[in-house]
């Protein structure tokens, strides 16, 4: 088998607030991303998954670990040619189409921004004819290049972001909360876009989102991180139907199903870290299968495995996670 | 038991003012609420969902205005009347907003004071309304936040709204809401902002205090997962009507118009294994341009002719279930829901005798 298109080894994000305390957004993940394939990170905000896609596409320089993107280092200092390479072979759609769209340039200034800059050869109608069928492709006419953001819903925002990114022809898509903000009958279509687009172009992608059930529908593999590590990791099917991790079992119980009778009964599930006495530096990833791991230290992983969640997880609605991690 | 109605609306219609056009965002909403019972609101972004709650508490904004319709309030214990609609914005401050109807907004972090501490906000409606000595207050203001379940509640109320995490502090707005013993509380989309795991314990959360209390509650939300979590009564809204109601039950295992199905629909199913999600196509009308018949029509697979040129009533489908469809006149054709629905609606049957 080829290299995987994205390897993240042992990655670190670190922010130095001050001089006694820096915050470890993202603290030692490995993972990798096959080509065509999607990955999908979800966890709790707060717990590293937007951080870990932006130290993947640079905006930020990480504190420590290799990323390998293409067989090329592209964690350490840049090249002016790997720099290109990060920079136009990786793409990002952003949580909320407002904010990440310039309200004062129409859509052809915003989707051929990067054309100018990757393709200076092109003239204005060349430029012009490939921002259409772009936007084609996203599923928005041709006719709307001249408008400017406020004038579309939504749904049709993040399309333009979309092709944006795709303009572009990126290996890699990292589509940071792409339907957060979406209303629920919009939310399917843009899914939809994103699996066809994929499926045609054969593009990788990294969907991080916090809603499991939207991860599960776009995912082959998925990463649950919490608190700056990743602590259950596999094939999709095997996280939804064999979890192992408590913080997993309390994602997924928490997600309510349009079910009335079966769900008025049903209790979620709430995760104690810090009363259960689970410090994720000294976990290990555990073989639950080939290709699901999770961390744990030795004790926990045979208490889990046996089912035993008896000091981690609770029925109570009495807790309330104090997510954010003091070091 | 006699079920005591508290909150009334009938025909409400309520239209803004825009530098573009008139928007007739709420047009003829009929809902009732009973006391101890929940209902929820159900719509996307503009259906006018939020409107029709900010007009039950007298906070619509300058440009709005209700047309016509009336919403009465009635008080369970005293069996007092209030016309809402009619009444001026300081009387509404006065006698119904937080002493006898709460609000719950989105968002923790702005409906918080970020200068004041939570303590002196949780005692600020008290001291307002019932000018309850201090002290009693202060006693009033910890029970409280033992009730929504923060501990440590005495170091608490000296702190400041920063200093908590998002689900702590939407406890905080709960507790502020529950100050003056609010007979209805009203959850403005409560746990959208919020972590998911963070979200169903918020929410049971509210339901332990309704239990308790004897609360009436209003939520409005999108997500069709809330609802089936909390709520006994649920109304459906689409460009500033009603178009589908009944108990949970009705809507949910029977569903009648098209637009409820495709909001069923687009909900992942975590035990079927689907390529395609379904979704509803096009985008939600724009009540600022004119229209004519029913305003789903344009995006509805199953509108009949009739449908482009007037809007359907509200049909009686049995029961407490009425439905804003055309496909529910006698005249008209047989529909068949889609099949990947009934395959649903069918597996969720089987789930509910599998627990029972």
């Amino acid at each position: 088998m080829s290299r995987p298109l994205l390897e993240v080894k042992d990655l670190k994000q670190h922010f130095r607030i001050n001089r006694r305390f820096t915050t470890k957004a993202v603290d030692g993940i490995s993972f990798t991303v096959d080509r065509g394939q999607t990955f999908g990170l979800v966890g709790e905000s707060g717990s590293g998954k937007s951080t870990t896609g932006r130290s993947i596409i640079r905006l930020y320089t990480p504190s420590a670990g290799e990323i390998f993107f293409d067989g090329h280092r592209i964690s350490g200092p840049l090249d002016a040619q790997t720099r290109r390479l990060v920079r136009t072979k990786i793409q990002m759609v952003f949580q909320d189409p407002m904010a990440s769209l310039n309200p004062r340039k129409t859509v052809l200034d915003i989707v051929s921004e990067g054309l100018m800059n990757l393709h200076p050869e092109l003239s204005v109608e060349q430029r012009k004819e490939k921002v259409s069928q772009v936007l084609e492709q996203v599923g928005l006419s041709a006719d709307f290049v001249n408008r400017y953001p406020h004038q579309f819903s939504g749904g049709q925002r993040q399309r333009i972001g979309l092709a944006r990114a795709l303009i572009m022809e990126p290996q890699l898509i990292i589509a940071d909360e792409p339907i957060s903000a979406l209303d629920v009958s919009i939310q399917a279509q843009v899914v939809n876009l994103l699996k066809r687009i994929q499926r045609e172009l054969g593009i990788t992608m990294i969907f991080i989102a916090h809603d499991l059930s939207m991860v599960r529908y776009i995912s082959d593999r998925i990463g649950v991180m919490h608190l700056g590590h990743i602590v259950e990791i596999g094939d999709r099917n095997e996280i939804f139907t064999n979890p192992l991790h408590p913080y997993t079992l309390s994602l997924l119980s928490a997600i309510p199903q349009p079910n009335p009778v079966v769900e008025k009964k049903r209790r979620s599930l709430g995760y104690l870290y810090h009363q259960g006495g689970i410090d994720y530096t000294k976990g290990t990833l555990h073989d639950v299968s080939a290709t699901h791991q999770v961390l744990a230290i030795p004790q926990e992983f045979e208490k889990w495995k046996a089912g035993d969640y008896s000091d981690t997880l609770t029925e109570s609605h009495r807790v309330d996670p104090q997510s954010r991690q003091r070091s | 038991m006699e079920r005591k109605r508290i909150l009334s609306i009938r025909d409400l219609e309520i239209s803004f003012q825009t530098t573009d056009a008139l928007i007739r965002a709420i047009r003829g909403v009929r809902l009732d609420l009973y006391q101890g019972e929940t209902v929820a609101i159900v719509g996307e972004s503009g259906s006018g969902k939020s409107v029709t709650v900010k007009a039950v508490m007298g906070i619509l904004s300058s440009n709005g205005s209700v047309d016509n319709g009336s919403i009465t309030y009635t008080d369970p214990d005293t069996g007092e009347v209030f016309p809402i609609v009619e009444m001026s914005q300081k009387d509404i401050r006065s006698k119904i907003s937080g002493q006898r109807i709460a609000m719950i907004f989105q968002d923790p972090m702005t409906s918080l004071d970020p200068t004041m501490t939570i303590g002196k906000q949780i005692m600020e409606g008290m001291r307002y309304h019932h000018q309850v000595p201090k002290k009693e207050a202060q006693r009033r203001a910890q029970e409280l936040l033992d009730l929504v379940g923060i501990d440590n509640s005495k170091r608490r109320m000296k702190q400041y709204p920063n200093q908590l995490s998002g689900g702590m502090r939407q406890r905080v707005v709960i507790a502020i809401a529950l100050a003056c013993d609010p007979q209805v509380l009203i959850c403005d989309e409560p746990t959208t902002a919020l972590d998911v795991t963070v979200q169903s314990k918020i929410l049971e959360l509210i339901q332990s205090i309704q239990k308790e209390k004897n609360l009436s509650v209003i939520y409005i939300t999108h997500d069709l997962g809330v609802v089936a979590k909390v709520v006994d009564y649920v109304a459906v809204m689409y460009a500033g009507r009603i178009i589908e109601k009944g108990s949970v039950e009705e809507v949910f295992y029977d569903p009648r118009h098209p637009y409820t199905w495709g909001l069923l629909s687009s909900i992942p199913d975590l035990n079927l294994d689907e390529e395609e999600l379904y979704s509803i196509p096009g985008n939600p009308i724009n009540l600022a341009l004119p229209f004519k018949g029913d305003p789903f029509a344009p995006r509805n697979k199953y509108a009949l002719n009739i449908d482009f040129e007037e809007e359907p009533p509200l049909f009686h489908a049995g029961g407490k279930h009425r439905v804003a469809s055309w496909l529910l006149d006698p005249r008209a054709p047989k529909v068949d829901r889609p099949a990947s629905l009934e395959r649903r609606l069918k597996e969720m049957k089987e789930e509910v005798k599998r627990h029972e």
